[in-house]
């Protein structure tokens, strides 16, 4: 049962550590992502509660009150009514890898399975149970990189198409180490398709080379040259991929990835106001003793019945304490849950098939916006997958000011992460989008761009 | 307990064998004993390393536990034993000859003579035992 504090209690913890007030002790966060004051009367009874705090909740719409076309690293797919249904058994309903672990054999077999679909799609041979985001998991493939060469190699090479908030997150958990250096996604080295600027980066103090794919932009590059490139000076690949486009592409392993990590939102999680969300970490079987997270494998029981365990623990911060690689030792179960219901009921050929239709939505939206004056692709000669970037005749934040007005939300404004691509949107289409809504869509960019 | 007259051994374990000039390094029956099945062992260290006492050499994983082997006495690496990798279950069934970890040319050995020899050092396990 949780047992908050009494105000006795909550005035000596504060006694202790000297500050006045709890809210003396947010002074850090902007005030702006405080909780805000909700000024409600007292004495109210539940049902008022209720009703005020809907109408409060009214002021958000979400992705369902829109038509979408914003995705930038979370994507608003369709999730089939049992994924959630399968989700609330209570035998699953929670978040975390069980205490006892093998004493809950349905939770075990789940990771298991979610495992062996994530090395399916990645082709690579071994998967953690899941970390938090795919940020974190970006994060976990450079801190697995640099202890895998023992701290002797200092430089991170990351592509500068690689999402802004994972190389801001690779940085945050790389400052603990205050020899390495992060670098590559300068704006001098570019978002050129060409990846040449890259590779001249890399060189035998390079721990990790990490390339996103499709690219941040949604753009399809071939990183073969990359790869080469990486293991010519010994250094690990890491791909950061979208799940979904690997009902299409050749996988990260075929590449010759070391690590192949990445959001699995897309796989039957809602967009939810940004989570919780779903690491992915692949990699290769030869870097199984440096990865973080758990791992479930499989074995026999006494009287040789297939059974779950929780396997090579002893490299996890329990056991190995200051020398593990990560103090990441939990998962995010119910979300890999998720992902593996997900896969489990589209099949292999009706993953292919979502694949396809953001494919093919994707590039009817593009054709069309590019025939429209005062617009025009980006990046005409690369091969895209179902996110593309569009030059407007007009600052981004207000063409999308005026698509709220039709219910729709417009694609990300990449000026607030790239200067250098000031009326640049990024759209991302997928499989819920009508031709109808992409028609709506077009017209309504024709519109504002004609203002 | 198998504990081998000729060797030295330290507090946390690790033996010494004096060669020539140079020093061979593992872990004692005791300790292999102690962490019951080796399932896999890392060498942190490579041929021409230099390295100080106190630096770890290997970290050793075993069913229930995960240990370092630490270096006691500074010097250079002559070779590192590459075949534990491949067979970490060396160091459980023969802890004192295949199953040695590093080789090293020594800066000064007499950074040894604060190792125990074979007598004290079974008195000390027998101490720790209780």
């Amino acid at each position: 049962m949780f047992t908050p504090h009494t105000p006795q209690e909550i005035e000596e913890m504060l006694g202790v550590i000297g500050v006045g007030s709890i809210d003396e002790l947010f002074t850090k966060v902007p005030e702006k992502y405080r909780f805000p004051e909700l000024n409600m009367s007292a004495g109210l009874t539940e049902l008022e509660i209720s009703s005020v705090l809907r109408e409060i909740a009214e002021a958000n719409a979400s992705a369902d009150d829109f038509i979408s076309f914003l995705g930038a690293g979370a994507y608003n797919h369709y999730i089939p009514a049992a994924v959630d249904m399968i989700l609330r058994r209570g035998e699953f309903y929670t978040a975390y890898t069980p205490y006892q672990p093998e004493i809950s054999q349905g939770t075990l077999q789940a990771i298991f399975e979610f495992q062996s679909l994530m090395t399916e799609l990645t082709g690579m041979d071994v998967s953690n149970a899941s970390h938090y985001d795919g940020a974190t998991a970006a994060a976990e493939a450079a801190n697995m990189a640099y202890h895998f060469f023992r701290g002797k190699r200092k430089k991170i090479v990351l592509s500068r198409s690689v999402h802004p908030q994972y190389r801001e997150t690779i940085r945050t958990y790389m400052q603990g180490f205050d020899d390495v250096q992060v670098l590559g996604d300068e704006q001098a080295v570019g978002t050129s398709p060409d990846p040449g600027k890259l590779m001249a980066l890399i060189d035998p103090d390079t721990a990790l080379v990490m390339v996103q794919y499709p690219d941040f932009f949604g753009r399809i590059i071939d990183y073969t040259k990359v790869v080469e490139a990486a293991h010519a000076q010994g250094a690990l690949v890491g791909f950061v991929f979208n799940p979904t486009a690997m009902g299409m592409l050749k996988p990260p392993g075929d590449f010759g990835a070391d690590l192949a990590v990445g959001d699995g939102q897309p796989l039957g999680i809602p967009l939810s106001y940004g989570g919780p969300y779903l690491g992915i970490f692949t990699t290769k079987e030869k870097y199984v003793r440096k990865l973080a997270g758990r791992l479930v494998g499989e074995t026999v029981d006494k009287e040789g019945k297939r059974a779950y365990v929780l396997t090579l623990t002893a490299r996890e911060q329990h056991i190995r304490r200051e020398r593990s690689t990560s103090n990441i030792c939990t998962n995010q179960g119910l979300m890999a849950l998720a992902a593996t219901v997900y896969l489990s009921l589209l099949g292999k050929t009706g993953f292919r098939q979502v694949a396809d239709l953001c494919y093919q939505k994707a590039h009817y939206a593009a054709e069309n916006i590019a025939n429209l004056e005062g617009y025009e692709l980006a990046f005409p000669e690369t091969p895209f997958f179902h996110e593309f970037v569009i030059k407007t005749p007009k600052p981004v934040e207000e063409i999308n000011f005026h698509l709220q007005q039709h219910w729709i939300l417009g694609g990300f404004d990449l000026s607030q992460e790239y200067p250098e691509l000031e009326n640049h949107m990024l759209v991302a289409v997928t499989e819920k989008i009508t031709r109808h809504d992409i028609d709506d869509f077009v017209q309504a960019l024709e519109e504002v761009g004609h203002d | 307990m198998n504990i081998p007259k000729e060797l030295k051994y330290a507090r946390t374990d690790e033996w010494a064998k004096v060669d020539g000039d140079e020093v061979v390094l593992g872990i004692s029956d005791f300790a292999q004993d102690q962490l019951s099945d080796i399932v896999y062992v890392e060498l942190m260290v490579e041929e021409g390393d230099s390295v100080n006492k106190g630096d770890t050499a290997a970290t050793i994983e075993s069913v229930k536990a995960a240990a370092d082997v630490n270096f006691p006495l500074s010097g250079s690496i002559i070779a590192v034993n590459e075949d534990l990798a491949d067979a970490p279950e060396v160091l459980n069934n023969d802890p004192y000859n295949a199953g040695w970890m590093v080789r090293i040319k020594p800066d000064d050995l007499s950074e040894l003579d604060d190792m125990m020899d074979a007598d004290t050092y079974a008195a000390n396990i027998e101490e720790r035992e209780g």
